[in-house]
């Protein structure tokens, strides 16, 4: 059997390089708007960020991020975030995600659109985001990995 | 030799961005409207977002994006009830 050690180097290394992924994935994101980008590719980097640590540091570190348990609710609410904005700008009179019907006040209807593209970005980058790490939890649940 | 065949075939494409392509032109060779051709004229003023594949993506197109959302999530939800480590019960 092998046997299983920490790296200080190896944690040291992943908790230098996590936070900066993690604030490129919310670049990618939020400046989809202006450069290729958008929610599907900033999720997969802040996943990335946050299984670097899982990979490096273990489930005793990983506990101190993000939670096993809470990655389900928080694929639940991108979706919901996405699927409530469809539903609001419904309920306010236009068609299912027509952002334009969106209630923001003090705003023409192609700042609204504007917004509403990016609520639903963030959104989808908090689902994909989710949805990696509890693919990777499931996998590796039961072994006692690093 | 299928590189070659590709690379002969790649070689016969369209310039990238020159407005005279069949896929720019506003309608298409058998009469119909190409939405293309709407997407770069309007994506701008309609949303004020430069990047035209985020406004077709997010606005134009957002119930398809949706939908890859929900496969998204259903494929995590597989995992979910595929992988989970379960006790089983020996009758």
């Amino acid at each position: 059997m092998r046997r299983q050690f920490q790296s200080p180097i190896v944690l040291l290394g992943a908790r230098l390089l996590s936070p900066y992924i993690m604030v490129f994935g919310w670049y990618v994101i939020i400046h989809g708007h202006y450069s290729p980008g958008g929610g599907f590719q900033g999720g997969a980097l802040l996943a990335a960020s946050v299984l670097l640590i899982r990979v490096a540091g273990g489930r005793r570190v990983a506990r101190l991020q993000i939670q096993e348990f809470a990655t389900t609710p928080l694929a639940v609410i991108g979706v919901v975030i996405y699927f409530a904005t469809g539903l609001v700008a419904m309920a306010m009179g236009g068609y299912f995600l027509d952002y334009s019907a969106l209630p923001i006040p003090g705003m023409e209807p192609e700042w609204l659109r504007y917004t509403g593209i990016l609520i639903i970005e963030v959104g989808i980058g908090l689902a994909v985001m989710a949805i990696l790490v509890m693919i990777y939890d499931n996998m590796v649940r039961g072994e006692d990995y690093a | 030799m299928f590189a070659g065949i590709l690379i002969f075939a790649a070689s016969d494409l369209p310039y990238r961005g020159d407005p005279d392509n069949l896929m720019h032109a506003e309608e298409s060779i058998t009469g119909t409207t190409v939405k293309g051709n709407y997407f770069i004229k309007n994506a701008y003023r309609d949303t004020r977002t430069p990047n035209m594949v985020t406004v077709v993506l997010g606005d134009y197109r957002s119930i398809d994006t949706f939908g890859e959302q929900v496969v998204i999530y259903t494929a995590g939800l597989i995992t979910l009830l595929v992988l989970r480590k379960t006790r089983r019960r020996r009758a």
